[in-house]
């Protein structure tokens, strides 16, 4: 997995609360047998016009968020279905870290399996890079993971401190194979098996 | 202290405590379904690891299944993600319910039906929906496709503890009110982040007097709240339930009486505590139906369409963007809202009960001028099971389409769509946007209020239409 310790990039907003993972890669993305291959799909019912050309109306859009590298939206962001070709999308679009009040679970979980860091601030804080980026077109952020800081490049920097659960914080900046560290543990697997009763066994 | 139903289950599966927090849980039943499992079984091969416990592993296809004529998938798309679980159901040992099986259907409804769900098990499935099977007293919740692969390969996951959320129903369901109707008015109290981090767990007189398939219904729209997971304790519903019907993958005999002595012990102490209670009153719940682009925007069915400075938890913008979106004006009744289409199925309201009930609604009735009917049971036995009591006659009888099983219209993956603009009455779980058909415009409600919705062309409030016209 790709590790993540720390990413300046252009931010770009996404005004809108309950982000569901419907709209972030719609159902008919969904029969790919590939992992990749999702970026250009990503946000497409709102990206897209009937006719497959851009929507110009789409935040996303807007040429001043061409190559942006980090997303902020509001609460409860990727809520729904427990799609990875979310995460997946959100990421091969360019996005490395997303930012918002709150997170779907599954979403969140997803997220850190792809190297894709999400943030959660403060709704007042969200609030304000909202505004700075209306303001300040351009506006670059730096994202510092071991830090656990958002710094808003402006004239004068602003900096928000983020909290991240440190088992997760561990795993992205390392970037850990999570499925070898566990099969590392085939000694404690292999000794609940012979003493845990899985239910199986007791078919009559 | 006591504990509760989920601490008791999770207790029983920590395999290990990690030095970064997490503990490694153990995973007792893997459900695979097309969508989510391809790059998963591809990890496998590029690692070259193999699946731990395949007899603990099942497998069926449900998301991309025409539900007309469902040997001949028209999408070649479509046909290649079958065709991958087929092959790495074969070279993996993975049992598969394929498109040949007598017992294919949608995941959460089949893991029942065959018995693989059980009282005190862990299960996890690369879908949300995967909290169907907490009514059985088991903890079920959805994960995504690197999960997938690591329970493959391992047999457990690396989970952080969530927090216990305990819902109280007391009283009584009111006639023409169903479960549905009590998750959604659940859904619209605390939000669709309202649960994040938790587990529910649904409790109270309300609860216990719900059949299988009924507390199904209520634990299949947890994630709707945002929590993975949603439990009830096992009781004698339960039991009986487990012992009844073709289950091969229950227990029988003596190994179902010893399996009973253990389920009886675990229903949450009555002094273990939760992070979080919530008590409704069961018998004030209405009829509820959606009005917006997320299953938290619901309402009674007596209510009109809300001004969008006046819905708590949402700004102007997100009413405004909801209601631009679903072509609805404020102030406008919700039994003045006229459907096209209406869907019955989905592994929220695809179970035989669910037909029973709407087909009680439709005999000797026709569907609505204009209107189309979608009936598609959960499971190929929800079908045939149908038809050996009638049902498909009444529908048919009644102007409604009567279909094989798959998740059809509940996620448009499959030929069964909205077309844009079009309004549906649907018995599944998402109204997001797009969900079933871009442009689609979604209505959530149980499967009586979408058959009287059929009827009648509109919604109208079941309580009072049932007295007037039955």
């Amino acid at each position: 997995m790709e590790a993540f310790r720390s990413h300046r990039g252009l931010v770009a907003t996404l005004d809108r609360a309950n982000v569901d993972t419907d709209q972030i890669i719609p159902k008919q993305f969904l029969k790919s047998i590939k992992r990749t291959g999702f970026g250009e799909s990503l946000f497409y019912d709102w990206r897209y016009r009937p006719d497959g050309t851009p929507d110009p109306a789409f935040e996303l859009n807007e040429p001043r968020f061409n190559g942006a590298s980090i997303l902020v939206a509001r609460n409860n962001f990727g809520c729904g279905s427990s799609r990875e070709h979310a995460v997946w999308a959100v990421h091969q679009y360019g996005f490395k870290a997303v930012i918002a009040p709150s997170f779907a679970d599954i979403f969140r979980n997803n997220s850190t399996k792809n190297g894709l860091l999400t943030v959660e601030l403060q709704e007042p804080e969200v609030e304000e890079i909202f505004q700075m980026t209306s303001r300040y077109k351009g506006l670059e952020a730096t994202v510092n993971l071991e830090e656990q800081r958002v710094t808003l490049h402006l004239p004068e920097e602003i900096s928000f401190h983020f909290d991240i659960d440190p088992s997760v914080k561990d795993h992205l900046i390392r970037g850990l194979d999570e499925i070898g560290l566990t099969l590392r543990q085939e000694a404690a697997i292999a000794a609940f098996e012979k003493r845990h009763n899985t239910q199986m066994e007791a078919r009559g | 202290m006591g504990k509760t139903l989920f601490e008791k289950i999770w207790d029983s599966h920590v395999v290990a405590g990690q030095s970064d927090g997490t503990t490694l849980l153990y995973i007792d039943r893997h459900l695979v379904h097309e969508v989510t499992s391809p790059q998963a079984f591809e990890g496998l091969r590029l690692t070259k690891r193999t699946v731990r416990r395949p007899e603990l592993t099942f497998a069926t296809m449900d998301h991309n299944v025409p539900t007309d004529d469902r040997l001949t998938i028209a999408d070649p798309i479509s046909r290649a993600q079958i065709d991958a679980l087929e092959t790495n159901c074969r070279q993996f040992g993975i049992t598969l319910y394929g498109l040949q099986s007598d017992r294919q259907g949608i995941v959460h409804i089949i893991g029942p039906e065959l018995g693989i769900t059980l009282p005190g098990c862990t299960i996890v499935c690369g879908d949300s929906h995967t909290s169907t099977h907490g009514a059985f007293g088991t903890l079920a919740f959805g994960i995504g496709t690197s999960e997938v692969e690591h329970v493959l390969a391992t047999q457990t996951l690396p989970q952080k503890r969530p927090k216990t959320f305990k819902v109280e129903y007391t009283g009584r369901l009111k006639p023409g009110s169903t479960p549905k109707d009590m998750i959604l008015k659940l859904i619209g109290l605390v939000g669709t982040g309202g649960g994040t981090g938790y587990v529910l767990e649904y409790a109270g007189e309300a609860v216990r007097r719900l059949s299988m398939e009924q507390r199904m219904t209520i634990c299949n729209m947890s994630i709707e709240a945002g929590a993975r997971a949603g439990m009830i304790a096992p009781d004698e519903t339960t039991f009986n339930y487990i012992a009844s019907g073709n289950r091969p993958f229950a227990p029988k005999g003596a190994a179902l009486e010893k399996a009973i002595a253990y389920w009886k012990t675990l229903p949450s102490d009555p002094d273990a505590a939760f992070d979080r209670t919530l008590e409704i009153n069961a018998s004030e719940i209405a009829p509820q139906v959606t009005w917006g682009t997320n299953p938290g925007m619901v309402m009674d069915v007596t209510g009109r369409i809300p001004e969008p400075d006046k819905v708590p938890g949402y700004s102007r913008r997100d009413v405004e963007q909801a209601l631009a979106y679903m072509g609805l004006k404020p102030g406008t009744p919700i039994t003045e809202i006229k459907v096209d289409m209406v869907f019955i199925g989905s592994c929220t309201n695809g179970r035989i009960e669910d037909l029973r009930a709407a087909a009680r609604i439709f005999k000797g009735r026709k569907v609505a001028k204009g209107v189309k009917v979608l009936v598609v049971p959960g499971s190929e036995q929800v079908r045939r099971q149908a038809e050996a009591e009638g049902l498909d006659k009444i529908y048919k009888e009644a102007g409604c389409e009567w279909r094989f099983a798959g998740c059809s219209m509940c996620l448009g993956m499959n030929p069964d769509q909205l077309k844009p603009q079009e309004r549906s009455a649907s018995t599944s779980n998402r109204n997001f946007e797009g969900r079933q058909g871009k442009g689609g415009r979604t209505h959530l409600v149980s499967p009586e209020m979408a058959a009287a919705a059929a009827v009648e062309g509109h919604f109208v409030d079941i309580r009072e239409w049932k007295s007037g016209s039955v």
